[in-house]
């Protein structure tokens, strides 16, 4: 069984390029339709909660499936399973890497990749904009967040933390007085 | 202390790291970058276009690679490097364990409270402003070279930023070809 677990996301770490979201669909075939460790409703709860807790997505699913199974060492072997793919890829690319960047072909080839990668990152924020419905009543709060880390050197932490905080206050106190 | 440093910073980033791989970046980039100086933005913006190019969460990928450069850099040798790249994923790892187990175990029910809810929903404009500051952290002179140093590097780089945005956005080409086609761009014009 735990043996089956650190197999099974083992599989879900190595086939997903992009992580995260992708991996969605490869999770629930392994885990709902062809181990039925999951229920298909029980997914979709877990899903959600995943998403929204801080940490990495799918090792925060392997831990839930994990530990739902076996307890403790579930939860560690499906965490395992899931991080040692990218482990041992990136361990291996790093020791190369550092050996090879001085050299005049790779060190130009990354000068093209990346203002590329700047644009990875750049449209994937208008995109998480609109799923988190940012319009024009709301969009000050993700500039004034932008541009506190970067002008002012905010730490993310601090504006986290006070996100969740003005979050609380004004769907406990706020909203209910507006209608 | 550079090890315990390492699991401070990759444990605060595991715990404080919403809304996925892409949020957590500015975590990574302020605290590896901004904060110790493990790495230069070049080498930050190296490790994010690894991570798209290879399997695996991108939060993984990152403290993998971040853990190997930082040890690496400081001047340990290559074994303590691996250890370093082990310990901050260990580290990213562990906040996710204990939330993920403490919620199955007894906070599962609280899960869809009025409470929780305005929580997350104070957090998610944040998080696309996190996003926006990862973006705009990386456009600097390490990766775009600067109009008055080497306008040719400069001008070109802009050319690259607007063509992936546009490719991956409208287009919706492969991210990994459209890196593919930049690494070819970067051979032919910047060697």
């Amino acid at each position: 069984m735990l043996f089956e677990l650190i197999k099974t996301f083992f599989r879900i770490g190595l086939f997903t390029l992009g992580g995260g979201y992708a991996m969605i669909p490869l999770i629930e075939e392994e885990v709902v339709n062809r181990h039925k460790w999951v229920s298909k409703e029980d997914m979709l709860d877990l899903i959600a909660i995943a998403q929204s807790c801080p940490g990495v997505f799918a090792i925060n699913m392997s831990i839930f499936v994990g530990y739902k199974l076996r307890r403790l060492w579930g939860a560690i072997f499906a965490a395992l399973g899931t991080a040692l793919p990218s482990f041992l890829i990136i361990l291996a690319i790093a020791v190369f890497f550092s050996a090879f960047k001085d050299n005049q072909v790779i060190a130009a080839m990354f000068r093209g990749i990346r203002p590329a990668v700047v644009a990875l990152i750049a449209v994937p924020t208008f995109r998480m904009a609109r799923s988190a419905r940012i319009g024009w009543t709301n969009c000050w709060i993700p500039v004034a967040c932008a541009l506190a880390i970067w002008m002012l050197g905010v730490s993310p932490v601090y504006i986290i933390l006070i996100a969740g905080i003005s979050g609380y206050v004004y769907g406990t106190y706020i909203k209910p007085t507006e209608q | 202390m550079i090890f315990l440093d390492l699991f401070i910073t990759f444990f605060k980033i595991g715990l404080f790291g919403f809304g996925g791989g892409y949020g957590m970046l500015s975590l990574i980039q302020h605290d590896t970058v901004e904060r110790a100086h493990w790495l230069s933005t070049a080498e930050f913006t190296d490790i994010v276009a690894i991570s798209q190019m290879t399997p695996g969460p991108i939060g993984i990928n990152s403290a993998t690679y971040c853990g190997y450069t930082a040890i690496h850099n400081a001047g340990y040798s290559e074994l303590m490097s691996i250890l370093g790249s082990a310990t901050a994923t260990f580290a990213l790892v562990l906040p996710s364990f204990i939330l993920m187990i403490l919620i199955s175990r007894m906070f599962m029910r609280y899960m869809d409270t009025p409470l929780v809810r305005s929580v997350f929903a104070g957090l998610r404009p944040a998080v696309v402003g996190l996003l926006a500051a990862a973006t705009l952290l990386l456009c600097n002179a390490e990766n775009f070279s600067t109009p008055s140093v080497n306008p040719w590097q400069f001008w070109i780089s802009v050319g690259l930023f607007a063509a992936t945005a546009f490719g991956t956005g409208y287009l919706k080409i492969n991210p990994i070809r459209m890196i593919c086609y930049a690494a070819f761009a970067g051979l032919l014009l910047l060697y």
